[in-house]
């Protein structure tokens, strides 16, 4: 349909500017130009052919590397605004974001807020723009990479006057043709590790034609890459949890369906030591005071045996011991687990003694678990102590009674009752950090304070992503891709013996400055003269 | 150790301020363009580039084998290594193309570069858990030197600009290209303000009220022209001529406005003796120059440092991000900024294939990419809060 | 006929890409939601101890209705629905609902004082290592969640209930 045939013989699709098989010019438009433009080859764009249905429409739109550009520098910007303030996932998360903004950053803040700038990344829009870029380059290398193949499949060696003439570099080399060795000019070429076809006395010389494909190639990377990306969706290819864990204790890792689990050993913290470590870092420490060295959390992983539904005591096989540093996770069956966070000295157990307030003379010491306490604490000779309320997290509420804001004992307080030999009724007495009350007048006895046990919580990080490697192999393909295309580059030399006259025409997807360079080593001393560079011509001209 | 290491880094820049009026000598003696053979003082000037790289590479192994570390932990040492980069990105373009007037234009950005970056703290310091990994070397080195090559396409551009702009009238081209000289003389005069009242050890403190109404102290080592929010001065006589309000770090601005300060009064100066805009003043520098040449080695610096870049700042900051923060991607500034550059340099070269993007349009966007990584470099790391604030 | 080839594969290439990109916005667009258990699907078995050494596990009532509440002592919003529980327990135990009411992994001494201060006259069971939780994608408390007599999850609730709302929610999963 609408074919166009070249007056070589050879059938173009229609759309097609330079013959595929000679070069000629075909569309009309171009035949007035000094120079033809090479880009595809000249090959037919498909898009730009048929525009008839709406599909077609659709397809012309994505097919246009303006609007890919377009789509880009769009990209671009919206990125940009989104880095101006932090973005919500890196602000407190206890504080709601509108009011986070107002108080960091006031009315500009808001307004940030109320545009959804704070969540840009996640935001519909945003995500629209990436898929219409992957959209665009599925489309853009469909409509382009076919055509091109094709034309440089179907070139051949023998080209049209009028497509040597129109090249960026040509030249007639005339008079002393019999000098002219065309042997060695295809021994130079040779060196230079050309492939050479010859036809009727004619050459062509030819290399790196692969580089051509090189953006198709970073195209399908990108388009892999995005895949990968999207696979994030997929449920089961992606945890993103974070296990708190004290020293000693054994937990679920989340997002394992209960099949790990983790016990903690210790957790460390160390500082560089301007006595200890280097010197040379000693006037860097003296100025910023504690620097981390390292942040360390020695844990056990274990694996459930056999199933068990949770709750369950589970039967539990020891995997291995690790020591979980930043940068150096612990990875297992898909399963990462990084040192993100800490928190030191967390209340553990508490002493207290039972004396009577006169004498000071103790009658036994009592440790409470802050985790488990005890309802009763016998000491000896008829002394106890019972726990009649505990709260970790203590503060007065509205009422002015005693509760706790959290399950966590980062300031416990206690109502106990103290019974004596001399109060066997009890004595209770209200006691917190640093203040002790005795709601019931005055006692004999008192819960003195004897000393506290911490230990440190490591926060880590649980991830798992399947979407890793996909990832991954797209990011490969596209750097294969940009290479193949960026440092190498497509050259094309043509040498056309004509009735007394050598003519000669290079061209080259890049970099002309090599070819030129190149050309100029393979003709030297052949007789061929240097082919001129038209567009330096062209502009000369101008100016 | 370390004591050479700073030496060896003086040398350079030495070194380098010297190639650069080599090579501008070099400029004045080439006759033709058409000449093959160099010129003497362009070999000179080439062969004193390729010592100065030598010395700051000298610094380079010599910090590293006293820190036990690649210096390229925090902005002095990473600002000065992207300097010497660009160097390096240099003599790998300017051996392939040899056109002096490209010393001239890019050994300066680079010593301003490192310049600039001289005026942070250059205590050795030593790493924290985050940084240590292979990944610092690899991923910081590998970045830089992408930034690097994709800079010499803006010093290529800015000699096509500087060229191909007339300069006979005033106009929109004019204007931006005192707008681009104008940023690099601020640039010097943020060096020039440091170094002088460094040198005077210049000091003031303020007790002033953060946002949140808290008391804190700030030290100034400029005078204070814009103080801190209820700023009383503690040391120092030197009384803020504005205060400003909590939410801005009234420091920075203040620096800010120092660089802006001194860069209008050096620009001024310049327009007041020689009468002439800073642009039309280098022309004469770039009279021998061929505008197609510099048009391809500004596009094949784009395309040599594009795949550079994409490897350092975007996949090895990916795999080192799934190792040290547990994901490699998380929309940090610093990452975004990169996914900026990248973009830019994507739309740059998909323009390349249009018609009409090449010459001057071409190296206005070369300007442009340079400035969204000048942007990244400094505004990213002491504007926008990030991960990567190690400076 | 070229030309309808041509046709059906932009037609089809255009309808992957679409699909691709739909299913990436609805994603997106439920991700907070995918973060919670799916209603209408087999509640997660488990097995709880309550704090008379019973053990009470959840695939055992199947037949009765299970009403099943985490909540934690500090809790403002767990305490003030804790009553209506109690009260309408009474009423709707007889009728084949039974409430779970599990802990948050606190210490026995907390759970055991909560329970005699409000008199709670149902199971309460510790989750003392958060597998109970986690298999519920707990988050917020209390949250609720209505199991049928088949076993299935019919809705959940974050949030404290009124005393109405309690009841209507028992009527529901009356078997």
């Amino acid at each position: 349909m609408n074919e166009v045939k070249c007056e070589c013989g050879h059938v173009n699709p229609h759309g097609t500017v330079l013959c595929e098989a000679c070069g000629r010019v075909l569309d009309e438009k171009e035949k007035d130009r000094k120079l033809v433009d090479m880009r595809y080859e000249g090959s037919a764009r498909r898009s730009q052919t048929y525009d008839k249905t709406i599909v077609d429409k659709i397809w012309n739109f994505f097919s246009s590397v303006k609007v890919g550009i377009w789509l880009i520098v769009i990209t671009l910007i919206a990125s940009a605004l989104g880095t101006i303030l932090p973005q919500e996932m890196y602000i407190p998360p206890n504080i709601p974001p509108e009011q986070y903004y107002l108080d960091e950053y006031g009315t500009f803040g808001k307004l940030y807020v109320e545009f959804g700038f704070h969540n840009l990344y996640g935001s519909w829009w945003y995500l629209i723009l990436v898929a219409s870029i992957g959209i665009s380059l599925v489309i853009c290398s469909l409509d382009r990479v076919i055509p091109l193949y094709r034309a440089l499949k179907a070139q051949k060696v023998s080209r049209h006057e009028g497509f040597l003439k129109r090249q960026r570099l040509f030249g007639i080399s005339t008079g002393a043709n019999s000098n002219i060795d065309l042997e060695q000019i295809k021994i130079n070429l040779r060196d230079k590790r050309y492939s050479i076809r010859e036809e009727d006395g004619n050459l062509l010389a030819e290399k790196g034609r692969f580089s051509r494909w090189g953006p198709y190639v970073n195209h399908i990377g990108l388009i892999i890459f995005l895949l990968g990306a999207m696979l994030r969706f997929v449920p089961g290819m992606y945890v993103d949890k974070v296990l708190w864990i004290r020293e000693g204790e054994t937990k679920a890792i989340p997002g394992t369906n209960g099949q790990y689990y983790l016990s903690s050993d210790k957790f460390i913290l160390e500082v560089y030591d301007k006595e200890k470590d280097k010197e040379v870092f000693s006037d860097a420490l003296g100025k910023m005071g504690a620097v981390a060295k390292n942040y360390q959390s020695n844990v056990t992983l274990l694996e459930r045996e056999g199933d068990a539904i949770p709750g369950e005591e589970p039967n539990l096989k020891k995997v291995k011991d690790y020591s979980i540093k930043v940068n150096e996770p612990l990875k297992y069956d898909n399963y990462a687990l990084y040192q993100v966070d800490y928190k030191l000295d967390e209340l553990d157990k508490m002493h207290f003694n039972l004396i009577n307030k006169k004498s000071e003379e103790s009658f036994g010491e009592i440790e409470i678990d802050l985790y488990n306490p005890k309802l009763k604490y016998e000491l000896n000779k008829g002394y106890s102590v019972q726990l009649m309320n505990y709260f970790p997290d203590f503060e007065f509420d509205e009422n002015g009674d005693p509760v706790t804001k959290s399950p966590v004992p980062n300031n416990p307080a206690f109502i106990f009752k103290m019974f004596t030999p001399d109060n066997p009724e009890g004595e209770v007495s209200f006691v917190a950090i640093q203040q002790t009350v005795e709601p019931f007048g005055d006692n004999e006895y008192k819960m003195a304070f004897a000393g506290i046990e911490t230990k440190n919580v490591s926060a880590l990080t649980v991830r798992k992503d399947l979407t890793l490697w996909v990832i991954g192999l797209g990011g490969a393909i596209f750097m294969i891709g940009v290479i193949q295309g960026a440092y190498w580059n497509h050259r094309r030399i043509w040498i056309q013996p004509k009735s007394g006259e050598v003519w000669i025409a290079g061209h080259t997807n890049k970099n002309w400055h090599g070819l030129k360079r190149e050309i100029n080593m393979v003709i030297k001393d052949t007789g061929i003269h240097e082919p001129i560079d038209q567009t330096q011509e062209q502009e000369k001209k101008i100016s | 150790m370390a004591e050479i290491s700073s030496n060896l880094l003086y040398s350079a820049f030495i070194i380098y301020l010297v190639a650069t009026l080599v090579f501008g000598g070099a400029i004045k003696d080439k006759k033709t363009e058409k000449e093959k053979k160099q010129s003497k003082w362009a070999v000179m000037g080439f062969g004193l580039t390729i010592l100065g790289f030598a010395a700051q590479l000298g610094y380079f192994v010599t910090r590293w084998i006293a820190s036990g570390h690649a210096p390229v932990s925090n902005l002095f040492e990473f600002t000065t290594f992207f300097g010497m980069m660009l160097v390096g990105a240099f003599i790998i373009i300017y051996s392939i193309y040899r056109t002096a007037a490209l010393g001239v234009f890019t050994l300066p950005v680079a010593i301003l570069v490192i310049a600039y970056g001289s005026m942070f703290p250059r205590d050795i310091s030593p790493l924290i858990p985050a940084l240590q990994s292979d990944w610092l070397h690899i991923h910081v080195t590998t970045a830089a030197a992408g930034q690097a090559i994709l800079s010499v396409s803006f010093a290529a551009g800015l000699i096509f600009l500087v060229k191909a702009v007339d300069q006979t009238k005033s106009s929109k081209q004019t204007f931006w290209l005192e707008t681009v000289m104008f940023g690099l003389i601020c640039t010097l005069a943020f060096v020039i303000v440091s170094s002088v009242f460094s040198g005077l050890d210049y000091k003031e403190s303020f007790n002033w009220v953060d946002k949140k109404g808290k008391e804190a102290v700030m030290e100034y080592s400029l005078p204070a022209l814009a103080g801190p929010h209820k700023g009383e001065l503690l040391e120092g006589n030197f009384e803020p001529i504005a205060e400003m309000p909590a939410i801005i770090n009234a420091k920075k601005l203040n620096t800010v406005i120092w660089s802006i300060g001194g860069g209008l009064v050096l620009y001024g100066l310049l327009r007041l003796i020689f009468r002439k805009r800073v642009a039309a003043l280098l022309r004469p520098l770039v009279k021998n120059i061929n505008l197609d040449l510099v048009d391809e080695i500004s596009y094949r610096s784009v395309l040599i440092g594009f795949p550079v870049f994409t490897l350092g700042a975007l996949i090895f900051a990916m795999i080192w991000a799934q190792i040290a923060w547990t994901r490699f991607w998380g929309w940090d500034p610093k990452e975004v900024w990169a996914l900026i550059t990248f973009l830019f340099y994507a739309a740059f070269l998909h323009l390349r294939l249009s018609k009409g993007w090449h010459g001057e349009k071409s190296a206005w966007l070369a300007v442009i990419g340079f400035a969204i990584m000048m942007f990244n470099l400094v505004a990213v790391n002491l504007v926008l809060a990030g991960l990567h604030s190690y400076a | 006929m070229k030309k309808k080839q041509r046709l059906v594969i932009r037609t089809a290439i255009l309808i992957i890409l679409g699909a691709a990109l739909a299913y990436s916005l609805y994603a997106n667009l439920t991700k907070e939601k995918s973060e919670v258990l799916k209603l209408n699907a087999e509640a997660p078995d488990f097995v709880l101890t309550d704090m008379n050494g019973q053990k009470h596990k959840l695939s055992d009532y199947r037949g009765q209705g299970v009403f099943l509440n985490f909540w934690g002592t500090w809790c403002k919003p767990c305490e003030k629905e804790m009553p209506y529980m109690a009260d309408q327990y009474k009423v709707y135990k007889d009728q084949g609902v039974q409430i779970l009411a599990v802990n948050v992994g606190e210490s026995e001494f907390a759970v055991q004082s909560f329970i005699d201060k409000h008199n709670l006259n149902f199971p309460v069971l510790i989750d003392a290592k958060d597998e109970v939780q986690s298999a519920y994608q707990v988050n917020p408390l209390p949250v609720t969640f209505l199991i049928d007599k088949e076993g299935k999850v019919v809705e959940s609730i974050t949030g404290s209930l009124t005393e109405e709302g309690v009841q209507k929610l028992m009527e529901r999963i009356k078997p």
